[in-house]
Protein backbone atom coordinates (compact mmCIF):
# COMPACT_ATOMS: atom_id res chain seq x y z
CA UNK A 1 0.00 0.00 0.00
CA UNK A 2 1.22 3.64 -0.69
CA UNK A 3 2.13 4.73 2.35
CA UNK A 4 0.97 8.43 3.46
CA UNK A 5 3.72 9.92 6.01
CA UNK A 6 1.94 13.57 6.06
CA UNK A 7 2.19 15.29 9.84
CA UNK A 8 -1.63 14.83 10.10
CA UNK A 9 -1.11 11.16 9.21
CA UNK A 10 1.11 10.71 11.67
CA UNK A 11 -0.41 12.59 14.20
CA UNK A 12 -3.19 10.28 13.90
CA UNK A 13 -1.40 7.29 14.55
CA UNK A 14 0.12 8.23 17.40
CA UNK A 15 -3.38 9.42 19.16
CA UNK A 16 -5.07 6.23 17.50
CA UNK A 17 -2.41 3.50 19.36
CA UNK A 18 -3.16 5.70 22.83
CA UNK A 19 -6.79 5.24 22.07
CA UNK A 20 -6.23 1.60 21.58
CA UNK A 21 -3.87 0.88 24.19
CA UNK A 22 -6.57 3.16 26.89
CA UNK A 23 -9.95 1.24 25.75
CA UNK A 24 -8.41 -2.52 25.53
CA UNK A 25 -6.62 -1.86 28.92
CA UNK A 26 -10.05 -0.89 30.13
CA UNK A 27 -11.25 -3.76 29.34
CA UNK A 28 -9.39 -6.01 31.59
CA UNK A 29 -8.61 -3.51 34.08
CA UNK A 30 -11.57 -4.66 36.09
CA UNK A 31 -10.20 -8.39 36.29
CA UNK A 32 -6.89 -6.86 37.54
CA UNK A 33 -8.58 -5.20 40.05
CA UNK A 34 -11.02 -8.32 41.49
CA UNK A 35 -7.37 -10.34 41.40
CA UNK A 36 -5.47 -7.57 43.65
CA UNK A 37 -8.92 -7.29 46.07
CA UNK A 38 -9.06 -10.84 46.22
CA UNK A 39 -5.46 -11.18 47.71
CA UNK A 40 -5.80 -8.15 49.93
CA UNK A 41 -6.36 -7.76 53.65
CA UNK A 42 -9.86 -6.62 54.33
CA UNK A 43 -8.93 -3.31 56.11
CA UNK A 44 -7.11 -2.40 53.04
CA UNK A 45 -10.17 -3.52 50.94
CA UNK A 46 -12.83 -1.34 53.08
CA UNK A 47 -10.32 1.86 52.61
CA UNK A 48 -10.44 1.92 49.50
CA UNK A 49 -6.76 1.65 49.24
CA UNK A 50 -6.73 -1.39 46.39
CA UNK A 51 -6.41 -0.40 42.98
CA UNK A 52 -4.40 -3.12 40.41
CA UNK A 53 -1.54 -4.51 43.56
CA UNK A 54 -2.83 -6.27 46.62
CA UNK A 55 -2.40 -4.44 49.57
CA UNK A 56 -1.45 -6.47 52.77
CA UNK A 57 -0.92 -9.38 50.73
CA UNK A 58 -3.01 -12.65 52.08
CA UNK A 59 -4.66 -15.89 50.60
CA UNK A 60 -7.00 -16.07 53.62
CA UNK A 61 -10.06 -15.78 51.13
CA UNK A 62 -8.87 -18.35 49.19
CA UNK A 63 -8.44 -20.72 51.79
CA UNK A 64 -12.08 -19.70 53.08
CA UNK A 65 -13.64 -20.58 49.87
CA UNK A 66 -11.76 -23.98 49.45
CA UNK A 67 -12.21 -24.87 52.87
CA UNK A 68 -15.54 -26.50 53.38
CA UNK A 69 -17.67 -28.14 50.59
CA UNK A 70 -19.73 -25.09 48.95
CA UNK A 71 -17.41 -24.08 46.43
CA UNK A 72 -15.74 -28.02 45.77
CA UNK A 73 -19.25 -29.68 45.46
CA UNK A 74 -20.33 -26.52 43.01
CA UNK A 75 -17.32 -27.29 41.15
CA UNK A 76 -17.51 -30.66 40.72
CA UNK A 77 -21.33 -30.21 39.60
CA UNK A 78 -20.22 -28.01 36.68
CA UNK A 79 -17.43 -30.13 35.86
CA UNK A 80 -19.93 -33.46 35.94
CA UNK A 81 -22.19 -30.77 33.67
CA UNK A 82 -19.43 -29.72 31.37
CA UNK A 83 -18.31 -33.62 30.33
CA UNK A 84 -21.54 -34.85 29.92
CA UNK A 85 -23.10 -31.80 28.63
CA UNK A 86 -20.61 -31.57 25.81
CA UNK A 87 -20.58 -35.55 24.88
CA UNK A 88 -24.39 -35.47 24.49
CA UNK A 89 -23.97 -32.25 22.53
CA UNK A 90 -21.27 -33.62 20.23
CA UNK A 91 -22.83 -37.05 19.89
CA UNK A 92 -26.05 -35.44 18.74
CA UNK A 93 -24.46 -32.86 17.11
CA UNK A 94 -22.79 -35.43 14.46
CA UNK A 95 -25.57 -37.85 14.39
CA UNK A 96 -28.21 -35.00 13.17
CA UNK A 97 -25.33 -32.88 11.04
CA UNK A 98 -24.52 -36.08 8.79
CA UNK A 99 -27.81 -36.92 7.39
CA UNK A 100 -29.09 -33.07 7.10
CA UNK A 101 -25.73 -32.86 5.44
CA UNK A 102 -27.21 -34.76 2.39
CA UNK A 103 -29.40 -33.28 -0.41
CA UNK A 104 -33.35 -34.15 -0.09
CA UNK A 105 -33.05 -36.52 -3.19
CA UNK A 106 -30.83 -38.45 -0.61
CA UNK A 107 -32.51 -38.27 2.81
CA UNK A 108 -35.93 -38.08 2.24
CA UNK A 109 -37.54 -34.97 4.08
CA UNK A 110 -34.73 -33.87 4.67
CA UNK A 111 -35.69 -29.96 4.20
CA UNK A 112 -38.37 -30.41 6.76
CA UNK A 113 -36.15 -32.18 9.31
CA UNK A 114 -34.39 -28.90 8.45
CA UNK A 115 -37.29 -26.30 9.24
CA UNK A 116 -38.23 -28.59 12.37
CA UNK A 117 -34.65 -27.43 14.11
CA UNK A 118 -34.68 -24.22 12.62
CA UNK A 119 -37.60 -22.79 13.76
CA UNK A 120 -36.56 -23.61 17.40
CA UNK A 121 -33.50 -20.98 17.11
CA UNK A 122 -35.96 -18.44 15.88
CA UNK A 123 -38.87 -18.97 18.45
CA UNK A 124 -39.38 -20.71 22.07
CA UNK A 125 -42.00 -21.21 23.99
CA UNK A 126 -40.86 -18.99 26.64
CA UNK A 127 -39.84 -19.15 30.28
CA UNK A 128 -42.59 -21.00 31.67
CA UNK A 129 -43.93 -23.39 29.08
CA UNK A 130 -40.48 -24.50 28.91
CA UNK A 131 -39.89 -24.82 32.92
CA UNK A 132 -43.33 -26.21 33.13
CA UNK A 133 -42.49 -29.33 30.87
CA UNK A 134 -38.88 -29.62 32.76
CA UNK A 135 -41.37 -30.01 35.87
CA UNK A 136 -43.34 -32.74 33.87
CA UNK A 137 -40.68 -34.92 32.85
CA UNK A 138 -39.64 -35.30 36.12
CA UNK A 139 -35.57 -34.06 35.55
CA UNK A 140 -36.38 -31.14 38.50
CA UNK A 141 -32.88 -31.59 40.73
CA UNK A 142 -31.53 -34.07 38.14
CA UNK A 143 -28.29 -33.11 36.65
CA UNK A 144 -30.03 -34.21 33.04
CA UNK A 145 -32.36 -30.61 33.50
CA UNK A 146 -29.64 -28.78 32.94
CA UNK A 147 -28.45 -30.90 29.64
CA UNK A 148 -31.68 -32.35 27.65
CA UNK A 149 -33.05 -29.38 27.10
CA UNK A 150 -30.40 -27.81 25.23
CA UNK A 151 -29.02 -30.74 23.79
CA UNK A 152 -29.34 -30.21 20.02
CA UNK A 153 -27.54 -26.43 19.85
CA UNK A 154 -29.10 -25.86 16.68
CA UNK A 155 -26.39 -22.61 15.45
CA UNK A 156 -23.65 -25.51 16.11
CA UNK A 157 -25.49 -27.84 14.12
CA UNK A 158 -25.47 -25.37 10.77
CA UNK A 159 -21.48 -24.96 11.31
CA UNK A 160 -21.02 -28.43 11.47
CA UNK A 161 -23.17 -29.38 9.07
CA UNK A 162 -21.66 -26.46 6.10
CA UNK A 163 -18.46 -28.26 7.28
CA UNK A 164 -19.55 -31.76 6.41
CA UNK A 165 -20.84 -30.00 2.55
CA UNK A 166 -17.56 -28.90 2.64
CA UNK A 167 -15.81 -31.68 2.58
CA UNK A 168 -14.86 -33.67 -0.99
CA UNK A 169 -17.67 -35.98 -1.93
CA UNK A 170 -15.16 -38.16 -3.44
CA UNK A 171 -14.20 -39.83 -0.10
CA UNK A 172 -17.38 -41.28 1.06
CA UNK A 173 -18.38 -42.44 -2.37
CA UNK A 174 -15.35 -44.89 -2.58
CA UNK A 175 -16.15 -45.85 0.91
CA UNK A 176 -20.07 -46.60 -0.19
CA UNK A 177 -18.18 -48.70 -2.93
CA UNK A 178 -16.78 -50.47 -0.78
CA UNK A 179 -19.79 -51.25 0.81
CA UNK A 180 -20.16 -49.21 3.95
CA UNK A 181 -22.91 -48.37 5.72
CA UNK A 182 -23.90 -44.66 6.44
CA UNK A 183 -23.08 -45.63 10.05
CA UNK A 184 -19.71 -46.93 9.00
CA UNK A 185 -19.38 -44.15 6.69
CA UNK A 186 -19.58 -41.62 9.44
CA UNK A 187 -17.71 -43.09 12.21
CA UNK A 188 -14.82 -44.23 9.73
CA UNK A 189 -14.39 -41.40 7.45
CA UNK A 190 -16.03 -38.42 8.35
CA UNK A 191 -15.24 -38.45 11.90
CA UNK A 192 -11.35 -37.86 11.83
CA UNK A 193 -12.33 -35.72 9.10
CA UNK A 194 -14.48 -33.53 11.40
CA UNK A 195 -12.17 -32.79 14.39
CA UNK A 196 -11.20 -29.07 13.48
CA UNK A 197 -14.90 -28.55 13.15
CA UNK A 198 -15.61 -30.73 16.40
CA UNK A 199 -13.05 -28.34 18.10
CA UNK A 200 -14.88 -25.54 17.50
CA UNK A 201 -18.25 -26.82 18.08
CA UNK A 202 -16.65 -28.82 21.59
CA UNK A 203 -15.32 -25.34 22.77
CA UNK A 204 -18.70 -23.33 22.19
CA UNK A 205 -20.68 -26.16 24.38
CA UNK A 206 -17.61 -26.03 26.97
CA UNK A 207 -18.17 -22.86 27.14
CA UNK A 208 -22.27 -22.54 27.65
CA UNK A 209 -22.36 -25.09 29.88
CA UNK A 210 -20.08 -23.89 32.09
CA UNK A 211 -21.47 -20.34 31.96
CA UNK A 212 -24.64 -21.32 32.34
CA UNK A 213 -25.92 -20.03 35.46
CA UNK A 214 -30.04 -19.61 35.38
CA UNK A 215 -31.11 -23.36 34.59
CA UNK A 216 -29.58 -24.49 37.63
CA UNK A 217 -31.08 -21.86 39.75
CA UNK A 218 -34.82 -23.20 38.86
CA UNK A 219 -34.35 -26.33 37.96
CA UNK A 220 -32.32 -27.37 40.80
CA UNK A 221 -34.07 -27.23 44.92
CA UNK A 222 -31.46 -28.25 46.38
CA UNK A 223 -28.40 -25.45 46.56
CA UNK A 224 -25.90 -28.57 46.88
CA UNK A 225 -26.41 -29.74 43.57
CA UNK A 226 -25.62 -26.09 41.95
CA UNK A 227 -23.50 -25.81 39.46
CA UNK A 228 -20.63 -23.19 39.67
CA UNK A 229 -22.49 -19.82 38.22
CA UNK A 230 -25.06 -20.79 40.27
CA UNK A 231 -23.47 -20.87 43.18
CA UNK A 232 -21.69 -17.79 42.19
CA UNK A 233 -24.74 -15.83 41.67
CA UNK A 234 -26.27 -16.69 45.33
CA UNK A 235 -23.01 -15.34 46.83
CA UNK A 236 -23.27 -11.97 44.71
CA UNK A 237 -25.73 -10.45 48.04
CA UNK A 238 -25.02 -12.37 50.83
CA UNK A 239 -21.17 -13.50 51.52
CA UNK A 240 -21.59 -12.11 54.89
CA UNK A 241 -23.98 -14.75 55.54
CA UNK A 242 -21.69 -17.57 53.57
CA UNK A 243 -19.13 -15.98 56.19
CA UNK A 244 -21.17 -16.09 59.27
CA UNK A 245 -22.53 -20.03 58.92
CA UNK A 246 -18.89 -20.75 58.48
CA UNK A 247 -18.39 -21.96 61.81
CA UNK A 248 -15.22 -20.44 61.95
CA UNK A 249 -15.16 -17.14 64.89
CA UNK A 250 -16.63 -14.15 62.46
CA UNK A 251 -14.95 -11.69 64.35
CA UNK A 252 -11.34 -13.36 64.02
CA UNK A 253 -12.43 -14.13 60.13
CA UNK A 254 -13.26 -10.42 59.46
CA UNK A 255 -10.01 -9.33 60.67
CA UNK A 256 -8.78 -10.89 57.53
CA UNK A 257 -11.08 -10.65 54.78
CA UNK A 258 -14.40 -9.51 54.69
CA UNK A 259 -17.33 -9.95 52.11
CA UNK A 260 -15.50 -8.16 49.26
CA UNK A 261 -12.33 -10.27 49.32
CA UNK A 262 -13.78 -13.47 49.59
CA UNK A 263 -15.93 -12.82 47.11
CA UNK A 264 -13.85 -11.62 44.83
CA UNK A 265 -11.23 -14.72 45.14
CA UNK A 266 -14.41 -17.44 44.13
CA UNK A 267 -15.39 -15.31 41.42
CA UNK A 268 -11.63 -15.08 40.11
CA UNK A 269 -11.76 -18.95 40.65
CA UNK A 270 -15.07 -19.06 38.52
CA UNK A 271 -14.10 -17.50 35.95
CA UNK A 272 -10.00 -18.87 35.64
CA UNK A 273 -10.93 -21.72 33.16
CA UNK A 274 -12.52 -19.50 30.88
CA UNK A 275 -9.05 -17.92 31.21
CA UNK A 276 -7.06 -20.91 31.19
CA UNK A 277 -8.57 -21.53 27.50
CA UNK A 278 -8.79 -18.49 26.52
CA UNK A 279 -5.98 -19.14 23.49
CA UNK A 280 -8.18 -22.07 22.42
CA UNK A 281 -11.44 -19.96 22.50
CA UNK A 282 -9.83 -16.91 20.54
CA UNK A 283 -8.63 -19.23 17.59
CA UNK A 284 -11.59 -21.66 17.27
CA UNK A 285 -14.41 -18.95 17.69
CA UNK A 286 -13.10 -17.12 14.71
CA UNK A 287 -13.12 -20.17 12.90
CA UNK A 288 -16.33 -20.56 14.14
CA UNK A 289 -17.94 -17.19 12.25
CA UNK A 290 -15.85 -18.53 9.07
CA UNK A 291 -17.09 -22.14 8.83
CA UNK A 292 -21.11 -20.95 10.41
CA UNK A 293 -20.82 -18.16 7.35
CA UNK A 294 -20.60 -20.82 4.59
CA UNK A 295 -23.63 -20.90 3.40
CA UNK A 296 -26.09 -23.96 3.48
CA UNK B 1 -40.28 -45.58 -2.03
CA UNK B 2 -40.49 -48.27 0.30
CA UNK B 3 -37.47 -49.58 -1.19
CA UNK B 4 -36.02 -45.88 -1.14
CA UNK B 5 -37.10 -45.85 2.89
CA UNK B 6 -35.22 -48.91 3.66
CA UNK B 7 -31.98 -47.54 2.16
CA UNK B 8 -32.41 -44.60 4.21
CA UNK B 9 -33.53 -45.98 6.92
CA UNK B 10 -30.11 -45.24 8.70
CA UNK B 11 -30.11 -41.73 8.27
CA UNK B 12 -33.53 -41.21 9.47
CA UNK B 13 -32.46 -43.09 12.74
CA UNK B 14 -29.50 -41.24 13.39
CA UNK B 15 -32.35 -37.97 13.75
CA UNK B 16 -34.61 -39.78 15.65
CA UNK B 17 -32.99 -38.97 19.01
CA UNK B 18 -32.18 -35.04 18.19
CA UNK B 19 -36.08 -34.83 16.60
CA UNK B 20 -37.38 -36.49 20.23
CA UNK B 21 -35.52 -34.38 22.37
CA UNK B 22 -36.06 -30.94 20.36
CA UNK B 23 -40.27 -32.03 20.25
CA UNK B 24 -39.94 -32.68 23.81
CA UNK B 25 -38.66 -29.54 24.95
CA UNK B 26 -39.10 -26.38 22.39
CA UNK B 27 -42.13 -28.17 20.66
CA UNK B 28 -44.27 -29.12 23.72
CA UNK B 29 -43.70 -25.78 25.08
CA UNK B 30 -44.67 -23.94 22.01
CA UNK B 31 -48.73 -26.10 23.18
CA UNK B 32 -47.51 -25.09 26.64
CA UNK B 33 -48.38 -21.42 25.81
CA UNK B 34 -51.97 -22.03 25.58
CA UNK B 35 -51.96 -21.80 29.72
CA UNK B 36 -51.74 -18.14 29.07
CA UNK B 37 -55.38 -18.51 27.98
CA UNK B 38 -56.25 -20.71 30.79
CA UNK B 39 -55.75 -20.70 34.55
CA UNK B 40 -53.55 -22.94 35.30
CA UNK B 41 -53.54 -25.99 37.82
CA UNK B 42 -50.91 -28.17 38.21
CA UNK B 43 -52.75 -31.10 38.59
CA UNK B 44 -54.72 -30.54 35.07
CA UNK B 45 -51.60 -29.07 33.43
CA UNK B 46 -52.03 -27.94 29.80
CA UNK B 47 -55.63 -28.59 30.34
CA UNK B 48 -56.54 -26.17 32.93
CA UNK B 49 -59.87 -24.37 32.43
CA UNK B 50 -60.01 -21.60 29.70
CA UNK B 51 -60.25 -18.35 30.57
CA UNK B 52 -59.91 -16.59 27.24
CA UNK B 53 -57.97 -13.51 27.29
CA UNK B 54 -58.31 -12.74 31.22
CA UNK B 55 -54.56 -13.36 32.01
CA UNK B 56 -53.04 -10.77 29.35
CA UNK B 57 -56.17 -8.05 30.42
CA UNK B 58 -55.31 -8.71 34.05
CA UNK B 59 -51.54 -8.23 33.37
CA UNK B 60 -51.72 -4.70 31.01
CA UNK B 61 -53.88 -3.01 33.91
CA UNK B 62 -50.81 -3.49 36.37
CA UNK B 63 -49.21 0.05 35.87
CA UNK B 64 -45.52 -1.94 36.82
CA UNK B 65 -46.10 -3.39 33.57
CA UNK B 66 -46.54 -0.89 31.32
CA UNK B 67 -43.25 0.57 32.92
CA UNK B 68 -41.14 -2.76 32.27
CA UNK B 69 -42.17 -2.57 28.12
CA UNK B 70 -40.60 1.24 28.19
CA UNK B 71 -37.89 0.31 30.27
CA UNK B 72 -36.77 -2.88 28.05
CA UNK B 73 -37.91 -0.82 24.82
CA UNK B 74 -35.29 2.16 26.17
CA UNK B 75 -32.53 -0.16 27.50
CA UNK B 76 -32.46 -2.49 24.44
CA UNK B 77 -32.53 0.63 21.85
CA UNK B 78 -29.28 1.97 23.41
CA UNK B 79 -27.31 -0.90 23.53
CA UNK B 80 -28.43 -2.02 20.28
CA UNK B 81 -26.99 1.24 18.83
CA UNK B 82 -24.41 0.88 21.16
CA UNK B 83 -23.25 -2.09 20.45
CA UNK B 84 -23.40 -1.02 16.39
CA UNK B 85 -21.51 2.26 16.84
CA UNK B 86 -18.82 1.01 19.19
CA UNK B 87 -17.47 -1.97 17.20
CA UNK B 88 -17.59 -0.62 14.27
CA UNK B 89 -15.58 2.18 15.15
CA UNK B 90 -12.94 -0.08 17.33
CA UNK B 91 -12.58 -2.35 13.93
CA UNK B 92 -12.32 1.07 12.05
CA UNK B 93 -9.27 2.22 14.10
CA UNK B 94 -7.76 -1.20 14.86
CA UNK B 95 -7.22 -1.80 11.11
CA UNK B 96 -5.13 1.76 10.82
CA UNK B 97 -2.43 -0.32 13.00
CA UNK B 98 0.16 -1.53 10.66
CA UNK B 99 1.85 -4.23 13.19
CA UNK B 100 -0.30 -7.38 13.11
CA UNK B 101 1.02 -8.47 16.34
CA UNK B 102 -0.20 -5.57 18.05
CA UNK B 103 -3.68 -5.72 16.84
CA UNK B 104 -3.82 -8.95 17.48
CA UNK B 105 -2.83 -8.46 20.84
CA UNK B 106 -5.38 -5.17 21.41
CA UNK B 107 -7.91 -7.51 19.62
CA UNK B 108 -7.38 -10.58 22.28
CA UNK B 109 -7.96 -8.03 25.15
CA UNK B 110 -11.28 -6.92 24.17
CA UNK B 111 -12.36 -9.86 22.73
CA UNK B 112 -12.14 -11.20 27.11
CA UNK B 113 -15.23 -10.08 28.56
CA UNK B 114 -17.46 -11.66 26.11
CA UNK B 115 -16.43 -15.10 27.37
CA UNK B 116 -17.41 -14.23 30.94
CA UNK B 117 -20.73 -15.43 32.61
CA UNK B 118 -23.07 -12.36 33.74
CA UNK B 119 -22.74 -13.91 36.96
CA UNK B 120 -19.14 -13.17 36.97
CA UNK B 121 -19.19 -9.83 35.25
CA UNK B 122 -21.85 -8.86 37.38
CA UNK B 123 -20.05 -9.70 40.71
CA UNK B 124 -17.19 -7.34 39.09
CA UNK B 125 -19.40 -4.79 38.45
CA UNK B 126 -20.48 -4.55 41.93
CA UNK B 127 -17.42 -4.50 43.41
CA UNK B 128 -15.79 -1.63 41.36
CA UNK B 129 -18.97 0.46 41.30
CA UNK B 130 -19.90 0.54 45.01
CA UNK B 131 -19.57 2.87 47.13
CA UNK B 132 -15.81 2.14 48.11
CA UNK B 133 -15.32 0.21 44.92
CA UNK B 134 -12.51 1.48 42.65
CA UNK B 135 -14.43 4.18 40.50
CA UNK B 136 -15.77 6.09 43.14
CA UNK B 137 -12.26 6.25 45.16
CA UNK B 138 -10.82 7.63 41.63
CA UNK B 139 -13.27 9.67 41.10
CA UNK B 140 -13.11 11.11 44.91
CA UNK B 141 -9.53 11.83 43.58
CA UNK B 142 -11.23 14.90 41.43
CA UNK B 143 -13.45 15.79 44.34
CA UNK B 144 -16.55 13.92 42.75
CA UNK B 145 -18.59 12.68 45.50
CA UNK B 146 -19.92 8.94 44.73
CA UNK B 147 -22.09 7.86 42.50
CA UNK B 148 -24.95 5.67 43.29
CA UNK B 149 -24.39 3.38 40.04
CA UNK B 150 -26.60 0.67 40.33
CA UNK B 151 -28.72 2.39 43.07
CA UNK B 152 -29.65 5.70 41.38
CA UNK B 153 -33.19 4.92 39.48
CA UNK B 154 -31.48 7.87 36.63
CA UNK B 155 -28.66 6.01 36.76
CA UNK B 156 -29.16 2.47 36.42
CA UNK B 157 -30.23 2.35 33.07
CA UNK B 158 -27.04 3.69 31.47
CA UNK B 159 -24.75 1.57 34.00
CA UNK B 160 -26.43 -1.40 32.08
CA UNK B 161 -26.27 0.01 28.65
CA UNK B 162 -22.43 1.07 29.22
CA UNK B 163 -21.41 -2.47 30.98
CA UNK B 164 -23.28 -4.43 28.53
CA UNK B 165 -21.11 -2.57 25.19
CA UNK B 166 -18.46 -2.37 27.12
CA UNK B 167 -18.72 -6.59 27.53
CA UNK B 168 -19.54 -7.69 24.67
CA UNK B 169 -17.97 -5.21 21.60
CA UNK B 170 -15.15 -7.44 21.29
CA UNK B 171 -17.10 -9.72 19.27
CA UNK B 172 -18.43 -7.26 17.36
CA UNK B 173 -14.74 -5.74 16.99
CA UNK B 174 -13.68 -9.39 15.41
CA UNK B 175 -16.66 -9.90 13.20
CA UNK B 176 -16.01 -6.28 11.54
CA UNK B 177 -12.32 -6.67 11.23
CA UNK B 178 -12.95 -10.15 9.39
CA UNK B 179 -15.09 -8.04 7.25
CA UNK B 180 -12.64 -5.36 6.94
CA UNK B 181 -9.49 -7.70 5.92
CA UNK B 182 -11.68 -9.08 2.96
CA UNK B 183 -11.36 -5.61 1.52
CA UNK B 184 -9.27 -5.03 -1.26
CA UNK B 185 -6.60 -2.89 -0.68
CA UNK B 186 -6.29 -2.03 -4.34
CA UNK B 187 -9.61 0.39 -3.89
CA UNK B 188 -7.75 2.36 -1.55
CA UNK B 189 -4.30 2.36 -3.51
CA UNK B 190 -6.70 3.68 -6.58
CA UNK B 191 -8.02 6.34 -4.24
CA UNK B 192 -5.16 7.50 -2.77
CA UNK B 193 -4.50 8.12 -6.80
CA UNK B 194 -7.26 10.35 -6.91
CA UNK B 195 -6.46 12.28 -3.80
CA UNK B 196 -8.48 10.58 -1.35
CA UNK B 197 -7.21 10.88 1.99
CA UNK B 198 -7.37 8.64 4.94
CA UNK B 199 -10.65 9.82 6.11
CA UNK B 200 -12.40 10.14 2.45
CA UNK B 201 -11.44 6.60 1.83
CA UNK B 202 -12.85 5.26 5.33
CA UNK B 203 -15.73 7.16 4.34
CA UNK B 204 -16.42 6.03 0.91
CA UNK B 205 -14.80 2.76 0.60
CA UNK B 206 -14.88 1.25 4.16
CA UNK B 207 -18.17 1.81 5.49
CA UNK B 208 -20.06 1.24 2.34
CA UNK B 209 -18.36 -2.31 1.73
CA UNK B 210 -19.01 -2.62 6.00
CA UNK B 211 -22.64 -2.33 5.40
CA UNK B 212 -24.23 -5.74 4.72
CA UNK B 213 -22.29 -6.81 7.91
CA UNK B 214 -23.79 -3.84 9.84
CA UNK B 215 -27.19 -4.71 8.50
CA UNK B 216 -26.82 -8.45 9.52
CA UNK B 217 -25.54 -7.77 13.10
CA UNK B 218 -28.46 -5.22 13.05
CA UNK B 219 -31.45 -7.59 12.07
CA UNK B 220 -30.54 -10.07 13.91
CA UNK B 221 -30.28 -7.93 16.89
CA UNK B 222 -33.71 -6.49 16.03
CA UNK B 223 -35.30 -9.38 17.11
CA UNK B 224 -33.94 -9.32 20.11
CA UNK B 225 -35.66 -5.77 20.91
CA UNK B 226 -37.56 -7.63 23.86
CA UNK B 227 -35.08 -9.12 25.47
CA UNK B 228 -33.09 -6.05 26.91
CA UNK B 229 -30.48 -8.67 28.96
CA UNK B 230 -31.85 -10.57 31.51
CA UNK B 231 -28.71 -12.14 32.84
CA UNK B 232 -27.15 -8.71 33.52
CA UNK B 233 -30.28 -6.95 34.89
CA UNK B 234 -31.42 -10.18 36.69
CA UNK B 235 -27.89 -10.24 38.81
CA UNK B 236 -27.27 -6.38 38.92
CA UNK B 237 -30.80 -4.69 40.19
CA UNK B 238 -32.56 -4.37 43.05
CA UNK B 239 -35.85 -3.10 44.29
CA UNK B 240 -35.03 0.98 44.41
CA UNK B 241 -33.94 0.57 40.65
CA UNK B 242 -37.63 -1.27 39.94
CA UNK B 243 -39.21 2.05 38.42
CA UNK B 244 -36.43 2.62 35.82
CA UNK B 245 -34.50 -1.13 35.64
CA UNK B 246 -36.98 -4.17 35.56
CA UNK B 247 -37.47 -5.68 32.60
CA UNK B 248 -40.08 -7.63 30.77
CA UNK B 249 -38.08 -10.82 31.36
CA UNK B 250 -37.44 -9.81 35.09
CA UNK B 251 -40.97 -9.19 35.30
CA UNK B 252 -41.76 -12.48 33.74
CA UNK B 253 -39.36 -14.05 36.13
CA UNK B 254 -40.53 -12.79 39.50
CA UNK B 255 -44.06 -13.45 38.42
CA UNK B 256 -44.25 -16.53 37.07
CA UNK B 257 -41.69 -18.63 38.86
CA UNK B 258 -41.22 -17.19 42.29
CA UNK B 259 -44.70 -16.17 42.54
CA UNK B 260 -45.82 -19.11 40.80
CA UNK B 261 -48.61 -17.43 38.56
CA UNK B 262 -47.73 -19.40 35.82
CA UNK B 263 -50.91 -18.16 33.34
CA UNK B 264 -49.91 -14.51 33.82
CA UNK B 265 -46.23 -15.29 33.28
CA UNK B 266 -46.92 -17.61 29.85
CA UNK B 267 -49.07 -14.47 28.80
CA UNK B 268 -45.89 -12.06 29.15
CA UNK B 269 -43.82 -14.48 27.48
CA UNK B 270 -46.45 -14.98 24.10
CA UNK B 271 -47.26 -10.88 23.99
CA UNK B 272 -43.02 -11.41 23.96
CA UNK B 273 -42.70 -13.99 21.19
CA UNK B 274 -45.35 -12.25 19.10
CA UNK B 275 -43.88 -8.84 18.88
CA UNK B 276 -40.58 -10.74 18.28
CA UNK B 277 -41.73 -12.52 15.54
CA UNK B 278 -42.65 -9.23 14.14
CA UNK B 279 -39.68 -7.37 14.40
CA UNK B 280 -37.91 -10.78 13.15
CA UNK B 281 -40.08 -10.72 10.22
CA UNK B 282 -39.93 -6.98 9.91
CA UNK B 283 -35.99 -6.37 10.02
CA UNK B 284 -35.68 -9.43 7.78
CA UNK B 285 -38.10 -7.62 5.40
CA UNK B 286 -36.57 -4.18 5.55
CA UNK B 287 -32.84 -5.63 5.07
CA UNK B 288 -34.08 -7.33 2.13
CA UNK B 289 -35.70 -4.42 0.45
CA UNK B 290 -32.74 -1.43 1.63
CA UNK B 291 -29.80 -3.18 1.26
CA UNK B 292 -30.50 -6.22 -0.85
CA UNK B 293 -29.67 -8.97 1.86
CA UNK B 294 -31.20 -12.00 2.24
CA UNK B 295 -30.10 -14.19 5.18
CA UNK B 296 -31.77 -16.99 5.06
Amino acid sequence: MVQDRSLSRRAFLVFNYIFLLLTSVLCILPFVNLLAVSFSGSAAVSAGEVAFWPVDFTTKAYEFALSGDRFITALWVSVERVILGTAVNLILLVLTAYPLSKTKSKVMGRNLYMAFFMITMLFNGGLIPTYLVVVKTGLINSIWALILPGALPVFSMIILMNFIRGLPEEIEESAVIDGAGPLQVLVRILLPLLKPALATVGLFSIVGHWNSWFDGIIYMNDMSKYPIQSYLQTLLLNFDEIMMKSGTDYTELLSKMNARTGRAAELFLGALPILAVYPFLQKYFTTGLVLGSVKG
Amino acid sequence: MLHKLRQQKAYHLMLIPSVLLVFIFSYIPFYGLVIAFQKYNPGLGFHSPWVGWDNFQHVFNQPNFVRTIWNTLYMSFFKIIGGIIVPVTFAILLNEVAHSAVKRTFQTLVYIPNFLSWVIMAGILLDILGSDGIINSFLSVFGIKPVSFLGSPSIFPWTMIVSDIWKGFGFGTVVYLAALTSIDPGLYEAALIDGAKRWKQTLHITLPLLMPTIVLMSVLSLGNVLNAGFDQIYNLYSPIVYQSGDIIDTYVYRLGIQQAQYSVGAAVGLFKSVVSCIMIVLSYVLANKVAGYRIF
